[in-house]
């Protein structure tokens, strides 16, 4: 497969420029906004509330299993699980899951779209199509996926607490105090600022892979493929490029 | 009026229109033919400018569409209404809303005259009962009729349909030939429809182009369209065994006023 960086990359600088135009009408813009933030927001909410339990429990359960050392107290293991899930799991393993429900969505939405006419519709009617179908998405991912990986994070920690008592390897009262010892709220602002960049990947990349689709039915199942994988690869990558600049 | 003036268009060596030029007049039903692959709908998406060209001028009402800029071009896009092959209905809304989105969008006055409007555009398609449903619930004729409705709504000035009879019955084909020319003749508008059915060629063609290999190859009006001597056109309008004999067998009179069609059907039904 011919690999054209710089061809996506500049045509990718293209449609996010070309989504800045004054809207046709604002209360149309405004309403397909919040139609996205309901599909993005409230649409994965039950995948990532399923994920970000079990995540936890997992965590607590692995902690549990490799701190095996009677010096160091149970409280700690509730601290490992906190940091792990606040800084790592909540926004990046979420996000990766999002990519892939999001982003397959964003795309074969476009995609199907593209293929039927749709947006040539809209391009015929005289609206901007960019900035009234790719902006309300990017916009709305930029605002849902924080609060998504925040819930995760909450939902994340309740998982881990639940597991340790369930299993017997920590009590309620010690993973209390374990969640208390030295918490550090940049951290917080650590998996925000991984959320956002996140979202904003998942949402842009997944529209640029969707709004260019040639071809039929077979290319928007491509499209909606590669770009779950390029949302991915990006996220990592931005994951690994904003802890090494913000820790 | 829409004029073309030497419309030149390649896709990469490829020259796909070699200069294409012709007049199309408000009030008559504008036929863009010619065989797959002629150009045709490459021609059309040049003059919405779903296509930009390589050389030449689309002028809207002597007004240069091909150098105007984005703003510019959304001022005369408001003025066009255009007809989809795939009809490209919004899926996710139903035929009322599909048919009020160009109004919300663009419209003034209330939601109740926007209301009436759209009632009155179904109306005019004969499909208000199908107001509630969504574009996969409804036949394809049905989706061509609420796309017409929707080209309709902002009562444009310049009506495209790119294939509108494609995947339809032949009863449906007419039904959908005759509200474009209705429509045509009543708001007065430049409509081009690009076709190869042959019964919309005979039917509505007031003015059409025929497109060879990305050239004009001939233009006149259905009524002549019989009579010309140009072989290719003669060719692709008689293509079929059923045309050809059809035509040896009769006087090329026939064919002029429209009768031949009730001829063949009284002969046959005579048989």
């Amino acid at each position: 497969m011919e690999f054209k960086f710089f061809y996506h990359f500049g045509n990718f600088l293209l449609m996010l420029k070309g989504m800045f135009s004054r809207p046709e009408n604002m209360k149309m813009y405004w309403k397909q906004f919040m139609q996205q933030c309901v599909d993005i927001g409230v649409g994965s909410f039950g995948i990532v509330f399923i994920i970000s339990l079990f995540m936890g429990g997992v965590t607590t359960l692995q902690t549990a299993y490799q701190l095996v050392s009677p010096i160091i107290p149970k409280s700690t293991i509730a601290q490992v699980v906190r940091d792990t899930i606040i800084l790592e799991f909540a926004p990046t393993l979420t996000s990766i899951v999002l990519a892939g429900v999001v982003g397959s969505k964003i795309a074969s939405e476009l995609g199907n779209m593209r293929i039927s006419e749709q947006i040539d519709a809209l391009e015929i009617m005289g609206i901007n199509t960019k900035g009234y179908l790719i902006a309300p998405k990017i916009l709305a991912a930029v605002l849902m996926i924080p609060v998504l990986v925040a819930i995760a994070g909450f939902l994340g920690i309740w998982g881990g607490k639940e597991a340790g008592e369930l299993s017997g390897v920590l009590s309620g009262e010690e993973f209390m105090q374990g969640l208390r010892q030295e918490f550090k709220a940049y951290n917080v602002f650590f998996a925000m600022a991984k959320s956002y960049t996140f979202g904003f990947i998942i949402a842009s990349v997944s529209a640029y892979y969707g709004y260019n689709v040639t071809g039929g039915a077979l290319e928007i199942g491509k499209a909606s493929t590669t770009a779950v994988v390029v949302s991915c690869v990006l996220v990592l990558f931005m994951d690994y490029a904003l802890t090494a600049i913000l820790l | 009026m829409i004029e073309l003036k030497d419309i030149r268009k390649s896709f990469g060596d490829k020259e796909i229109l070699k200069g294409v030029s012709t007049t199309m007049e408000p009030g008559k039903v504008n036929l863009i033919i010619g065989a797959s692959g002629s150009g045709k709908t490459v021609l059309m998406k040049c003059i919405v400018g779903l296509m930009g060209v390589d050389g030449g001028k689309v002028l809207y009402d002597n007004q240069d569409f091909t150098s105007m800029d984005d703003k510019e071009k959304k001022g005369i896009r408001q003025e066009i209404g255009m007809l989809f092959q795939g009809s490209a209905l919004f899926d996710s809304m139903t035929v009322e809303q599909n048919v009020m989105f160009p109004l919300e969008m663009f419209g003034t006055g209330t939601h109740k005259e926007k209301k009436a409007r759209v009632d009155e555009c179904l109306e005019r398609v004969q499909l208000k009962e199908a107001a509630k449903k969504y574009p996969a619930e409804i036949s394809g004729g049905m989706k061509k009729r609420v796309g017409i409705a929707r080209a309709i709504v902002l009562n444009p000035k310049y009506l495209f349909c790119d294939e509108p009879n494609s995947g339809l019955d032949p009863q449906t084909s007419l039904l959908i030939d005759k509200l474009i020319t209705e429509l045509t003749k009543e708001y007065n508008i430049t409509t081009v429809i690009n076709t190869h059915d042959m019964n919309t060629v005979m039917e509505s063609g007031d003015h059409i182009v025929y497109m060879y290999q990305g050239q004009k190859q001939w233009e006149g009006s259905n009524k002549d369209i019989v009579f010309s001597k140009d072989q290719k056109l003669n060719d692709f309008i008689f293509a079929s065994e059923f045309l050809r004999e059809a035509k040896e067998m009769r006087q090329l009179e026939m064919f002029k006023d429209g009768k031949w069609r009730d001829q063949l059907k009284k002969e046959q039904d005579g048989k």
